[in-house]
């Protein structure tokens, strides 16, 4: 209530309205491309979007803490009233120390929307900061990585958001202190947290001069970029901008695979295109493996379809084993699929056709709509060198009393089996509307043991997924929370998992073995990191992973 | 003229080659008709162009000295002359021998007369092969400064047009290499002439000012105190040099205004704390040394960083956070990397060519880093690999190399954490044992330096370092002309005579002999003189090595203490050496060299009594310890000083407005009620 006193009360204030001038002048030079009326701008704090500890004043720009401040516990933040535009390119903003209070853990960063305002900023997924006490950078983590110089009263920090890279920077008194944060979200909301009784920080989104010369750094990238477009090689004959053109349109529809349009747009502009059609079909169905996270059996199809590729890409090799790994622990690798019962339900849906055989189909496709002709699909990719490998796996997991029949239909069904019925329409109205894409349309006719038929399957259950994924991230953490607690490791199977274990350890020895080829790679490493494999930490990563509902 | 061209027999074999065509070329010129001659001179200058071969025949058939000829002769029309100059711009854009035989011919004199012509075309001809002839690295520079006429000349001719303003700046700043030049270049009104040309219109021209600006203010105050006072069009010189640092200009313009401030700066024209140097210039200098940069630009940026930052703690602190720096130097240690060994011959080459000079830049600048902050110090060596690469660095073929690592090392040496660690754990003393030998005195310099430190008593190096045989290195360091090396040597000593055991302390009396170390403390340098009274105060401590050191070397050693107490010296000399007089004063036989020398008694008495309060504690530490109760004879001592009116004095000294004399006096009159 003070505050919205206050805030009348200089509206009339003549120094108020030359500052709230200056802003808007500010704000306008910096970011030309914003439209205000679709983004706005962050201004201050949000008086709303706050923890109960947080107090606001002077405009909502000054931030103080009155909680308790015992422990980490009474960490609150609060952040800004908007989110930060795509459209600013480059965004910019300061927070000065007025006191660091007791102890003075502030913590000055980004978050997204929902992310919880109990904590300092970087503690949680999708938050990132940078800590006064020991100038640390969280990146949605609550261990601090080493990062700059610590900060304390009188300091003025700064925080860049390149959204070009999706990177950020911190800058202290002016000074740039290098790269924090890579691989951004989009849509981050600047937030400060503070812990302790007595700090008190002041923001400055555009109010003042910037310390830090952010408008020569705006400088460097415009010319980074018109240097790049004006450097663009474009031969000097005249037809040559529309076969640039023509060409960027056609190597777009032929990298994505759009095998008719492709086509049906090199006859009308009497092009030609480069990539056999079978070529396109193949790195199509090989796509969509991978984004159905069935990457095991994309590897296999890579290393038939186009021999020798991964061999020279050792590093692209070594990243799909990665995602591979990361699709096993949530149980969609086939190399962990077959091994999987999970819940009582999909357990029922096998007692209910125990006679499965792997080369049978139909019936399977009849009772579980989506998931049913996986496995064959994967034969129609690699027939003999599929079929091998689930054989073996089915062996381990029979032994370890494992009641699946087929190593086949098992995962795929289940790991969306409650969604099944959602899914059948989804990918029926992406055949319809992406109807140039033969594949699909062939799929119709093919129901069973064709590659196509699974990959449309795979296809649209892929698309339901993404919507589903959206929807967590859009209603915030706490229901991603819970999708994820009821996920279980591997398919809760202990064969599987134990077979994921091995596969981690594998690839451990693969990273080893590139590292000593090609020398030390930060890619690698860090890849490496975010699954957390390592020998010894497996287990541990098994344990955190698991859900509590797994124990009963 | 013709002799030249055939002095050489390799030149005879090319001569035989030459084809029909070259020779009809020059033949040409020797045409009666004027008309003629022009036209062959224009066919040769389209013939030429981007043609190396077809230079070199040329030279060696002997076109340049008719070409001179013909430029220089008044009698040649306007066009023809300028013609010449075009083609002999042209001979010397090709190889370095092209350069050298034009220089042979003369050309510099020649084309410098040229420029007193009027025409403009003309003298822009000449003046575009002045430039590359200047510019080669083969023309010597002095050649410009030999006629006192033309610098002035030049200066004149900077307003004619954008041409004369880039050839001349650019010769300037290629052939201003050291004060003399900068002095003769300021005197001409250097400054005052370039100035404008930062805002030419021309990108060529403000570089190349840019550039003049940034040799003439290397390590010159005069020049650089000029600069902060003047304006061009209004805005002071080091504001238009922040412009040209921002981050949208050419990389090559933002790094040499970086430099233009850093001279500046260290010039002592602008502070270290001007935004300027501290918002713009250092991080600017940051930038040219990331990844992003071109290797040349890297290694510029940071050994002008290095040089910036040397003697300022506050600006080592904030490169040492700004933009990860102690971390992407690391990089530098990385070329020629294993990809580009494997992927491209050109790049492995161009790599190659780079590493050496790489290696030392990072050195240098993690030295200059380095060298105050303990923290930046932890930083560094906790570096990936930072030990091991200077301990590589220390053996490198490069001179380059050794030295910057070895300042490197010396920069970290002043870390006592680190000496205990990090020194100890990678035998740094080993590398750096074998620098010592025969190194050129740079790097003498700082290897000896660095042993000082690596001989600091609490160093686990001191032991294994003493059993290499370092005594003799150290002690023939002391013989050096160069009073750096001379400081080092017997700082060194000093350093290893503290707290030492008596086998040591011999072995450096032995080594040094005595005949030198009174040498020494005669020296003309002051450091030399404090460090060898410092060995002299190590050498006598603990009683029976004062008795032992003074029984052979008893009478010199009281000998040169007066001659020092009775010389025009600092107050730290005389204070030095009267805590070695307190010393000996401590020993049991040794007493009595000060006991039965009246006249040392009556300079110890004037001591007690001087002006200066650390004199006078040193003095009264002196008599205190010679009557010291608890020893044979003290009552003897103890009345024979009393008689010499020390009793007074001590009393009066218990007075005394400073604390610690006070106490001191204190002790020692109970030595007389007890």
């Amino acid at each position: 209530m003070a505050e919205l006193g206050a805030g009348s009360l200089l509206t009339g204030d003549p120094a108020f309205n030359y500052q709230e001038h200056e802003l808007n002048e500010r704000l306008k030079r910096l970011y030309p491309a914003v439209n205000e009326e679709e983004t706005p701008l962050p201004r201050s704090w949000s008086p709303k979007d706050k923890y109960s500890y947080i107090g606001l004043s002077q405009n909502n720009l000054r931030v103080h803490y009155k909680g308790h401040g015992k422990n980490h516990k009474d960490a609150a933040s609060v952040r800004a009233i908007h989110p930060i535009p795509a459209a600013c390119g480059i965004y910019y903003f300061e927070v000065k120390i007025v006191s660091k209070g007791r102890d003075g853990y502030m913590g000055i960063g980004l978050s997204a929307q929902g992310v919880n305002m109990n904590r300092l900023p970087g503690w949680d997924k999708h938050s990132y900061g940078y800590h006064g006490d020991d100038g640390h950078s969280f990146c949605s983590s609550g261990t601090g990585q080493p990062y700059g110089p610590t900060f304390t009263t009188g300091d003025v920090i700064g925080c860049c958001v390149n959204l070009i890279n999706n990177t950020c920077f911190y800058t202290k008194n002016g000074q740039s202190l290098g790269v924090a944060f890579t691989d951004l979200p989009p849509n981050l909301y600047p937030t400060v947290g503070l812990q302790t009784p007595g700090e008190i920080v002041d923001a400055n989104f555009g109010q003042q001069p910037f310390v830090f010369d952010i408008e020569d750094y705006m400088s460097e990238w415009r010319a980074k970029i018109h240097s790049m477009i004006a450097r663009f090689p474009i031969g000097e004959r005249l037809g040559d901008w529309q076969a640039v053109l023509q060409n960027m349109v056609s190597s777009y529809l032929v990298h994505h695979g759009y095998c008719a349009t492709a086509m049906a747009f090199a006859s009308a502009t009497e092009t030609m295109i480069q990539e056999d059609q079978t070529s396109i079909k193949n790195r199509q169905s090989i796509q969509k493996l991978v984004l159905a996270g069935r990457v095991g059996e994309a590897i296999d199809a890579t290393q038939q379809l186009y021999p020798g590729l991964l061999e020279h890409n050792p590093n692209l090799l070594f990243m799909l084993k990665c995602r591979q790994f990361v699709e096993m622990v949530n149980g969609t690798d086939s190399e962990v699929r077959c091994f999987s019962v999970r819940s009582p339900k999909s357990q029922d849906s096998y007692l209910g056709s125990p006679n499965l055989s792997p080369r049978h189909g139909a019936t399977n496709a009849h009772l579980h709509n989506t998931g049913a002709d996986s496995p064959t699909c994967s034969n129609g990719v690699t027939p003999t060198n599929k079929n091998k490998s689930h054989n073996k796996y089915t062996g381990v997991s029979s032994a370890s009393s494992s009641p699946s029949s087929s190593p086949s239909s098992v995962n795929y069904s289940e790991s969306n089996s409650t969604d099944s019925t959602k899914s059948q329409p989804h990918s029926a109205t992406s055949n319809q509307e992406t109807s140039d894409s033969e594949m699909e349309i062939e799929a119709e006719h093919y129901s069973n043991g064709v590659t196509e038929s699974s990959t449309r399957i795979m296809n649209g259950t892929y698309k339901h997924q993404e919507i589903l994924q959206a929807d967590d991230s859009s209603v915030g953490n706490g229901v991603a929370d819970d999708s994820c607690s009821s996920r279980q490791l591997c398919g809760g199977n202990q064969a599987a998992t134990e077979r994921m274990i091995q596969f981690g350890r594998e690839l451990q020895a693969l990273s080893e073995q590139l590292c000593r080829q090609y020398g030390k790679n930060a890619t690698h490493k860090k890849m490496l990191q975010s699954l957390r494999i390592c020998p010894n930490s497996l287990h541990s990563c098994w344990l955190w992973v698991r859900p509590p509902s797994a124990c009963s | 003229m013709m002799a030249c061209l055939l002095e050489a027999p390799l030149r005879i074999s090319v001569l035989s080659e030459v084809t029909a065509t070259s020779r009809h070329y020059v033949d040409r010129l020797f045409d009666p008709d004027p008309q003629n001659v022009l036209q062959g001179v224009i066919d040769m200058k389209n013939a030429v162009i981007g043609n190396n071969r077809q230079k070199a025949n040329l030279i060696v058939l002997g076109a340049v000295p008719r070409l001179l000829y013909l430029l220089q002769q008044s009698s040649s029309s306007l066009e023809l002359r300028t013609e010449c100059a075009v083609v002999l711009g042209s001979l010397a854009m090709g190889t370095e021998n092209n350069i050298k035989s034009l220089v042979d011919c003369h050309i510099i004199p020649a084309l410098l007369q040229g420029l007193l012509c009027s025409d403009l075309i003309f003298i822009e001809a000449c003046l575009r092969c002045l430039r590359t002839v200047f510019i080669s690295p083969v023309t010597p520079v002095q050649l410009l400064y030999t006629d006192p006429t033309v610098i002035p000349h030049l200066m004149s001719l900077l307003s004619r047009s954008q041409h004369t303003q880039e050839y001349i700046t650019q010769i300037f700043a290629h052939c201003c290499k050291t004060p003399e030049h900068q002095t003769v270049l300021f005197n001409h009104g250097a400054i005052q002439n370039i100035a404008p040309l930062l805002i030419s219109p021309s990108f060529k021209v403000r570089m190349q000012a840019l550039k003049c600006f940034s040799v003439l203010a290397y390590e010159n105050a005069q020049v650089s105190m000029t600069l902060v006072n003047v304006l061009v069009d209004g805005e002071q010189l080091s504001q238009v040099f922040v412009r040209m640092m921002q981050r949208d200009k050419p990389i090559e313009m933002q790094l040499t205004a970086a430099k233009c401030l850093t001279y500046m700066c260290r010039a002592g024209a602008i502070r270290t704390d001007d935004n300027c140097i501290v918002l713009k210039t250092l991080p600017c200098l940051v930038r040219m040394c990331s990844k992003e940069r071109l290797l040349e630009e890297r290694v510029e940026g940071a050994e002008t960083l290095a040089y910036l930052m040397e003697p300022d703690i506050e600006l080592q602190r904030i490169a040492s956070v700004t933009d990860h720096l102690v971390s992407m130097l690391a990089d530098y240690f990385k070329y020629p990397s294993s990809v580009s060994a494997i992927t491209d011959i050109k790049r492995l080459d161009h790599d190659l060519k780079h590493a050496h000079e790489l290696r030392q830049a990072a050195f240098k600048l993690y030295a200059s880093l380095g060298s105050n902050d303990e923290d930046i110090r932890k930083k560094i060596t906790e570096t990936e690999n930072m030990m091991d690469r200077i301990v590589s660095g220390l053996s490198e073929s490069s001179i380059k190399v050794r030295l910057a690592a070895v300042r490197c090392l010396h920069s970290l040496s002043r870390s006592v954490q680190q000496l205990r660690t990090s020194f100890h754990d990678h035998a740094v003393w080993k590398p750096l044992m074998k620098l010592l030998q025969n190194a050129p005195d740079e790097v003498l310099v700082m290897a000896s330096s660095t042993l000082c430190n690596l001989l600091l008593e609490f160093s686990p190096s001191k032991e294994p370092i003493l059993e290499s045989g370092v005594i003799e290195l150290l002690c023939s360091l002391t013989q050096s002309d160069s009073p750096a090396l001379r400081v080092n040597g017997i700082w060194a000593l000093m350093n290893m005579a503290f707290q030492a055991d008596q086998k040591v302390k011999v072995e450096i009396v032995r080594a040094l002999g005595t005949e030198q170390l009174f040498r020494l403390l005669s020296d003309p340098d002051t450091n030399v003189l404090m460090k060898t009274l410092g060995l002299l105060r190590n050498l006598l401590s603990t009683r029976p090595h004062i008795d032992q050191v003074m029984s052979s070397h008893g009478k010199q050693i009281m000998q040169a203490v007066t001659l020092i107490l009775e010389g025009e010296h600092s107050i730290e000399v005389k204070e030095q050496t009267l805590c070695i007089l307190a010393n000996i004063a401590d020993g049991n036989t040794a007493k009595e060299l000060i006991m039965t020398n009246d006249d040392m008694l009556q300079k110890i008495k004037y001591y007690m009594g001087h002006s200066n309060v650390k004199l006078q504690l040193a003095a009264t530490f002196c008599i205190s310890n010679l009557i010291w109760n608890e020893e044979d004879g003290s009552q003897e001592r103890q009345d024979k000083l009393r008689d010499m009116g020390f009793v007074d004095i001590l009393h009066k000294l218990t007075q005394a407005s400073d604390p610690n004399l006070c106490d001191r006096a204190k002790t020692a009159m109970q030595q007389y009620l007890a």
